[in-house]
């Protein structure tokens, strides 16, 4: 049917409008990022009066960017590894196996995304100090605390998206795996991982984006030492007399691997999303 | 060597049952070592300290017997009743802040979803650069959320900020220059900063949604005579109500508690018009130091989602029964 002329007129007000509303902030944080301090101490402007690259460099002396940098990728790496690797086989075990407890492992895992993170804030933080007490592993105030919590709020998506994977995976591969004299984990690992590459790699980057950007639990887990970026960063722009030119650079160069590791792979994310939402 | 012998014996004869009595027991093994990690994780980070909290939220725990938590006095259902005692203070600011998160949740998820629902279906067919602007839309769900809302942070200072250059400089609608980030309009800025958050993610799942519409039903609907409103509200709304139902859900669910947003926004203390529940709670507990209230207070957070979310269900369930 040919679109009528009223309905193309309100398509494109309506996308540039959408656009517009979309896009701001990133244009603010862009050409913010290259202004020189006197421009951000005024009324705003559209553009640099100067344009320079000095924020880049200046930002990493004006708090202890680098450090914050360096724990929340360490944190993030780690934890979408294993929590890819933790989800995979206990996908795995949902998609292959008849057992029992299997449906209530699925509920119970699922449901846990829907709690408040505000409920296990206070529990985790004692537990985590009790068990320093007791034990002398130290989780509190440790990359090795933040890592397993990180880890642990991505499992039941990751292994929700990931059985929906693996379902969409013939079994007659794992079959044919195992007539070649495999037993069920090297079935498992040499033919269904290989082939359900996409779907991990969507499970590893939804889990470094959720670890990279968590705020509420890194604020109270963490210390000096360990704080990540998403909360030093925070607890500067909340300052009063901020460098605003800095803050931006900094929330550019924060936010490049995310994105685009994002925007490459989001049909994967798309396509794992989805699934179970329209089946 | 069992393999080999099962192996052999399917080759012979695909059709014959294998015994398979010997294997049974270490077969059944190796799923629930296969979930062992997952479990442990679970009980570690979500389950145990579950029952942490619910505990907690019977004691009188304060910052001067944190360390020693386990022996702190059994209040009962004292905190609950601190919590749910609308003449005090505690009580009047937990429903006052409920009450501000109903509103918040409400509007975000509305405008959310008629955003994502304009945008979908705006480039549902195709045109030149639609591509771009597609992945133009999802940039705000692929930033990091903390370096977005700083950015907002910054558009909304008073004197410095973009979103006042405009309304001011540049399109004169106002003759001062309003405070964005506290007092009443700070609501406006939470909302608006979530929409903008939120919206690309109803944008990403109704497009899904659309892309599983068959064309032949639009077609059928155009010969039946509907325009393009027609066909919105005969073939696509309808076809995309599973979608639907699980967007709002999942949105309701992460708007209703959102801390990210207006602590990123905010800092630890949100204003007055702004106190979302999670900010509340996280406020009552860690700064002001008393969690047994704070955690009584999640507890019924949650409870109150358990139930939306049971009835949200079941509500569906009953209805999908009518049309199956």
């Amino acid at each position: 049917m040919r679109e009528p002329t009223w309905f193309r007129w309100t398509r494109r007000i309506g996308l540039a409008v959408l656009l517009a509303f979309t896009l701001l902030p990133v244009y603010v944080m862009l050409t913010t990022s290259l202004k020189p301090l006197r421009d951000v101490q005024s009324s705003f402007r559209w553009w640099p009066s100067r344009p320079t690259v000095r924020p880049f460099f200046d930002m990493w002396h004006t708090i202890p960017l680098a450090r914050y940098f360096v724990n929340s990728l360490i944190v993030s790496c780690l934890a979408s590894v294993a929590s890819v690797l933790v989800a995979l086989v206990a996908a795995y075990a949902v998609s292959r196996y008849r057992f029992r407890g299997r449906q209530v492992f699925s509920i119970v895992v699922l449901s846990t995304q829907m709690f408040p993170g505000i409920l296990f804030l206070l529990p985790l933080y004692v537990i985590f100090v009790d068990i320093g007490n007791s034990t002398g592993i130290t989780l509190y105030g440790s990359r090795v605390g933040l890592i397993i919590t990180y880890l642990t709020f991505t499992l039941p998506f990751a292994i929700w998206m990931l059985i929906g994977y693996l379902d969409s995976i013939p079994r007659e591969l794992d079959e044919a795996a195992k007539v070649d004299g495999n037993g069920p984990m090297g079935a498992f690992i040499r033919v269904v991982i290989p082939a359900a590459v996409p779907g991990v790699v969507a499970v590893l980057i939804y889990a470094f984006m959720t670890a990279w950007g968590e705020v509420l639990f890194a604020s109270v887990l963490t210390d000096d030492s360990t704080r990540t970026l998403a909360v030093g960063l925070q607890g500067y722009a909340t300052q009063n007399n901020v460098y605003w030119n800095q803050v931006m650079a900094a929330s550019l160069i924060v936010s490049i691997p995310v994105a685009v590791g994002f925007l490459v792979l989001q049909r994967y994310l798309v396509a794992g999303m989805t699934a179970g939402s329209i089946k | 060597m069992v393999d080999t012998v099962e192996r052999s014996t399917r080759v012979a004869a695909p059709g014959t049952p294998v015994p398979r009595r010997r294997r049974r027991p270490r077969r059944e093994l190796l799923p629930y070592l296969l979930l062992a990690p997952a479990i442990l994780f679970e009980l570690l980070i979500h389950i145990v300290p579950m029952g942490v909290g619910v505990f907690i939220s019977l004691l009188h725990l304060t910052q001067f017997n944190l360390h020693d938590w386990r022996h702190a006095p059994f209040a009962g259902t004292g905190n609950y009743r601190v919590a749910l005692n609308f003449d005090q203070a505690a009580g009047k600011a937990l429903l006052h802040s409920f009450w501000v998160t109903f509103a918040y949740t409400a509007l975000v998820l509305a405008i959310s979803w008629l955003f994502g629902m304009a945008g979908a279906v705006f480039t549902q067919h195709t045109f030149r650069g639609r591509g771009l602007v597609r992945t133009a839309f999802l940039i705000p769900y692929a930033l990091p959320m903390f370096a977005a809302v700083i950015t907002w942070n910054f558009m909304l200072q008073r004197d410095t900020g973009a979103v006042n250059h405009i309304l001011v400089d540049d399109l004169h609608l106002m003759h001062s220059r309003p405070f964005w980030l506290i007092g009443p309009n700070s609501f406006v800025s939470l909302v608006l900063v979530a929409v903008w958050r939120n919206w690309p993610f109803a944008f990403l799942i109704i497009t899904a949604g659309l892309q599983s519409i068959r064309a032949d039903l639009y077609e059928a609907a155009a010969i039946d005579g509907a325009g393009v409103i027609g066909q919105i509200r005969y073939v696509t709304l309808p076809m995309l109500r599973p979608v639907n139902r699980v967007l709002i859900l999942v949105l309701f669910l992460w708007t209703f508690n959102d801390f990210t947003t207006p602590y990123t926004l905010f800092g630890k203390s949100a204003p007055h018009a702004a106190d979302l529940i999670s900010i509340h709670i996280y406020q009552s507990s860690f700064v002001t130091w008393n969690f047994g209230v704070g955690s009584a207070m999640s507890v019924l957070l949650l409870g109150f989602l358990l139930l939306v979310t049971g009835i949200y269900l079941s509500a569906f369930r009953a209805r999908s029964d009518d049309y199956a």
